[in-house]
């Protein structure tokens, strides 16, 4: 069970994540014939909901710099999302290796016991 | 958790700022401190940042039939206590803040309180608690970090009705609105970050017990379960 907790837990968050792609039902579209977006970002919800609540609000900083495309944004996101989890392999690679030679250094006959935690 | 570039009030920009800066502070002050206590954790911290800029650009589809994203600072505030993630936090939050538009440094303040100080303490004490309650470890790590990102969104959701009350119902009413957008589009995201951060504290016990055990987060007995 230990063993195969860590893929369970994976599956279920792939499960978490897929479902709602199910679950949910494409709204139909306004009385415009434009198709309502879905699946967008909470963040611009918010957005959206503070300009139902304050209509005259007018945001007093603009960002600095925009991503010029979605393209770009996503590469950006997934740079981002690459380069921690390459530093995270990184780790448990080198964890996984340190742990193997320090039991192999521990015992030197082989195949003695096969308890991999 | 992002609120966009500008739409805090300038009153709320400068009070979250003020209100988060000495946890930042304080922060580095703690990470220095244990980096030159025991340099040996110095990649751990590094996982730590990661786990949290990994997590924080998966953008997820919930329920709601809206994307948001887990914060993956329980891990860090597990391991380095929560005022560790401030400047962890601070990183992650600039990245998106500077190159994304994601963000902003108008409203880096709030955000900061929500996802790297509101979250993180949520964590540890959480954590805290469930282990008192003599709840298993992995039950307690996901307790933690799910009920920490569920926080920090909730926390968010409070900021926003703070600055802009309802017209009629005032706090509560602009609370309940911005929450049924935060924070129960976070509910299976914030169940998808408990189970993430128990799958990297499974691995971490697994090939490095010695450091796990060095920060007194795991007993002894329960080392090679």
């Amino acid at each position: 069970m230990k063993k195969h907790q860590n893929i369970l837990l994976l599956l279920a968050v792939a499960l978490l994540a897929a479902l709602p792609l199910w679950l949910v039902e494409k709204p139909a579209p306004e009385a415009d014939g434009k198709p309502v977006e879905i699946f967008a970002g909470a963040d611009n919800k918010a957005k959206d909901l503070i300009g139902e609540i304050a209509p005259a609000y007018r945001p007093w900083f603009e960002p600095i710099l925009e991503p010029a495309s979605g393209e770009i944004s996503s590469l950006l996101f997934a740079l981002q999302a690459a380069l921690g989890a390459g530093f995270i392999g990184y780790y448990l690679g080198v964890s996984v290796t340190r742990e193997k030679m320090r039991r192999d250094a521990a015992k030197p006959q082989p195949e003695q016991q096969s308890n991999a935690g | 958790m992002h609120i966009m570039e500008g739409f805090l009030p300038f009153a709320h920009a400068v009070g979250w700022t003020l209100a988060s800066a000495p946890f930042v502070a304080y922060g580095l002050h703690a990470v220095r401190k244990r980096i030159r206590d025991k340099p040996e954790q110095r990649m751990l911290l590094g996982v730590a940042a990661a786990f949290s800029f990994v997590l924080s650009a998966l953008k997820l589809p919930s329920v709601t039939g809206s994307c948001s994203h887990p914060t993956g600072t329980g891990l860090g505030a597990l391991l380095f206590g929560p005022a560790a993630m401030a400047p962890i936090g601070a990183v992650v939050l600039l990245f998106q803040a500077l190159l994304l538009a994601h963000g902003g440094l108008t409203t880096l303040g709030a955000n900061l309180f929500s996802m790297a100080v509101v979250g993180p303490f949520a964590a540890a004490g959480i954590f805290r608690l469930a282990r008192s309650l003599k709840l298993s470890f992995a039950v307690s790590v996901f307790l933690a970090a799910s009920l920490a990102d569920l926080l920090t969104y909730v926390t968010t959701s409070a900021q926003l009705a703070w600055a802009f009350p309802d017209p009629t119902g005032g706090f509560v009413a602009s609370f309940a609105k911005f929450a049924g957008i935060f924070a129960i589009t976070q509910i299976p995201l914030a169940i998808s970050e408990g189970l993430l951060t128990v799958v990297i504290f499974n691995a971490l016990a697994r090939f490095n017990p010695q450091e796990l055990q060095d920060m007194k987060l795991l007993p002894t007995s329960e080392l090679r379960a």
